[in-house]
């Protein structure tokens, strides 16, 4: 039984099945891809793992515990972080600051009313987001002002937030969209530093075929709010369904 | 020292410093000279200084630090003057408890209602707590009038009982007190040609003043401050870190507004009356404006901007035009008329002109407020004096705002 479970969950926009009877099981220490052409329901199939819409039927469960009616911060609190298309960061913050509000939602939980503390005396806190950043070579930046970084940094910054949290599941969602291709290849070296040093799931909703192949272990193909295939990537390729998917009936 | 880092420490003690000496930095002009007028150290107008800048620390909290933008501050100082006046009616002249009660009081007040206008944000939230304060307002002006005592305003009387103090058999009203020192009490002393009055009341005030501030630097400084501000940069990520950034923001709603609550007490122990017209919009709008004037998301903007204001408000309203023809009289006679009846539309009466002319200025010019342009000035005169060696600093970032000096 895999740390993600998707049971037959079905989603209606009007009359669009955006989602039906979706089965999918993420298992633990895996990186696993949900691909797809466009609207074939990939983000609608994430906003109902992380708390934004409620699936009409079926159900979501993590680690055994059901995540449908959550919150996204209660989510979050199980252990999913979540990656965004544009990076979602603290833009007014320090960069530092960006990585230490998350030490502190780990430590403290969704609320703590620590208003006369100070931030400055809680050395583990600020050494384990220094080390953080370290880790995605962005120490030097500390100071910085998160909304002055660049695109790629930015999406670096967000990775490190969700990072220190050390979550369980990690959802990306297109986490190299409208890069260039250095910074695509720059991420998906990051994902694979990521995934090499630490345990970790990872769950990835890619467009780009090249970053696909370049880290997935397993893959889900899904095609008009159904999955098609799962299978590990060397099978997915010349599979004819997905080409069939891809390029339209003319090509079967 | 007191859990503050060694800037801030420094900090702290030169606002206590400026805090504790206002009586004689706001006297620089000599008695009977032209420039008289000017000054601002009488006892009334520093403790308003005091009272409206603990008022404006207490928005900023809310305002600078989550962004949240409150139409509707006035209802707590207002909640806090009534329930300040109803102690010193029933149980002592002795301010400390009407102090407590107000700031309880408006704490449950901003309770309620940041519990229910907080499920929306930007405008809409504005325009709830705009709601919630006209209805109070309405509420104190006719409704309640068995406990507000309509538009007459709550006053003290004869009557009252004040259970814990001796029977007042003077036939005349009683004056507020701290343990028996009379906050109208003043020592005067003449030195220089000029007179410095050191008044009971604004050395309360003061103290209060600086407690609050020195809480909000705390704030500032803490883990929660710096939510508050992850609240106001992007929720989202906010609620995606697995932080609940409601009871945040209703923590930092609350504490606003038992400032304000402090602050509505400390009117009425000063001026132990209260009125509706203290909860009006406007008076709302009067600390949003402070805010804004000074610097929203600094430490000392919000209270600069309130000295600055309540100088305008009664100094310069104080120019009226038989002064203004004094100043002007060494102008030909037409030319002079005309000059002071331009000059007349800014001052005096007219003094909202000159101050909304000086807010305009400041939100073009200075977004960040008087304090920023305190910091360019600082940098200028920097740069002027040993020549600042440029380390490639103009590629460097801008440092993130907050980082209050």
């Amino acid at each position: 039984m895999g740390i993600l479970e998707v049971n037959g969950v079905n989603k209606r926009f009007g009359g669009l099945q955006a989602l039906n009877n979706v089965n999918l099981s993420v298992e633990e220490n895996t990186v696993h891809a949900i691909i797809g052409p466009n609207g074939a329901g990939k983000s609608t199939l994430l906003n109902c793992l992380i708390g934004k819409l409620a699936p009409d039927t079926g159900s979501v469960t993590f680690d055994g515990k059901s995540v449908l009616g959550r919150k996204p911060h209660e989510i979050n609190q199980m252990g999913i972080s979540r990656v965004f298309q544009t990076p979602e960061i603290f833009g007014d913050l320090t960069v530092l600051e960006n990585v230490i509000i998350p030490c502190f939602a780990k430590r403290d939980g969704s609320f703590r009313l620590h208003a006369l503390e100070s931030v400055e005396d809680e050395a583990g806190i600020g050494e384990r987001a220094e080390r953080m950043l370290a880790d995605v070579n962005m120490l030097d930046k500390r100071d910085m002002h998160a909304a002055s970084l660049s695109r790629g940094d930015k999406r670096r910054l967000e990775m490190a937030m969700c990072l220190v949290q050390e979550p369980r599941l990690l959802l990306l969602d297109e986490p190299t969209a409208g890069m260039a291709r250095a910074d695509t290849n720059n991420t998906i070296e990051l994902l694979k530093e990521i995934k090499a040093s630490r345990d970790i799931t990872m769950a990835i909703i890619e467009h780009d075929m090249h970053v696909v192949f370049s880290l997935a272990e397993r893959i889900t193909v899904l095609a008009q709010g159904t999955p098609l295939v799962e299978d590990i990537p060397a099978n997915i390729k010349g599979h004819p369904k997905v080409q069939e998917a891809y390029l339209g009936q003319a090509h079967s | 020292m007191l859990g503050l880092n060694k800037t801030d420490t420094k900090f702290l003690l030169i606002v206590i410093f400026l805090t504790l000496a206002t009586p004689i930095l706001l006297q620089p002009f000599a008695e009977n000279s032209g420039l008289a007028q000017f000054n601002a150290g009488y006892p009334d107008l520093m403790q308003r200084f005091a009272i409206y800048g603990i008022f404006a620390i207490g928005f900023n909290l809310l305002f600078g630090l989550t962004g949240y933008l409150s139409f509707g501050h006035a209802a707590f100082l207002g909640v806090g003057s009534y329930s300040a006046v109803w102690m010193l009616k029933l149980l002592s002249m002795n301010v400390l408890p009407g102090i407590l009660l107000a700031m309880v009081v408006s704490g449950l007040f901003a309770l309620v209602i940041g519990f229910i206008s907080l499920r929306r944000s930007g405008i809409y939230f504005s325009i709830l707590t705009l709601a919630f304060a006209q209805m109070s307002f309405n509420l104190a002006y006719s409704v309640l009038t068995p406990l507000t005592n309509g538009e007459t305003g709550l006053q003290l009387s004869l009557t009252d009982p004040r259970i814990l103090d001796a029977a007042n058999t003077s036939g005349s009203l009683p004056v507020t007190n701290l343990f028996g020192a009379a906050m109208s009490e003043s020592y005067k002393l003449e030195f220089l040609n000029r007179v410095f009055t050191f008044n009971v009341g604004y050395y309360f005030c003061a103290i209060l003043a600086i407690i609050a501030f020195y809480i909000s630097l705390r704030i500032f400084r803490s883990p929660f401050g710096l939510m508050l501000r992850a609240v106001k940069s992007n929720q989202q990520r906010m609620n995606y870190t697995g932080l609940a950034a409601r009871p945040y923001t209703l923590a930092a709603f609350v504490i606003s507004g038992m400032y304000a609550g402090l602050a509505g007490g400390l009117l009425a122990s000063m001026d132990p009356l209260a009125g509706a017209e203290r909860m009006q919009w406007t008076a709302s709008g009067e600390v949003v404006i402070m805010t804004i004037l000074g610097g929203a998301g600094t430490l000392m903007g919000p209270v600069l901007g309130a000295g600055f204001i309540k100088y305008l408000e009664n100094i310069f309203s104080k120019i009226n035009e038989h002064v203004l023809h004094g100043w002007f009289s060494w102008l030909p006679d037409g030319l002079q008329d005309l000059v002071v009846w331009i000059a007349a539309r800014f001052t005096g009466e007219g003094w909202h002109l000159t101050l909304g002319l000086m807010f305009m200025l400041v939100v073009i010019f200075l977004p960040g407020g008087l304090m920023e342009g305190g910091q360019r000035i600082g940098k200028l005169f920097r740069r002027g004096r040993e020549d600042v060696p440029d380390d490639g600093t103009g590629n460097r970032p801008k440092p993130a705002p907050h980082v209050a000096e």
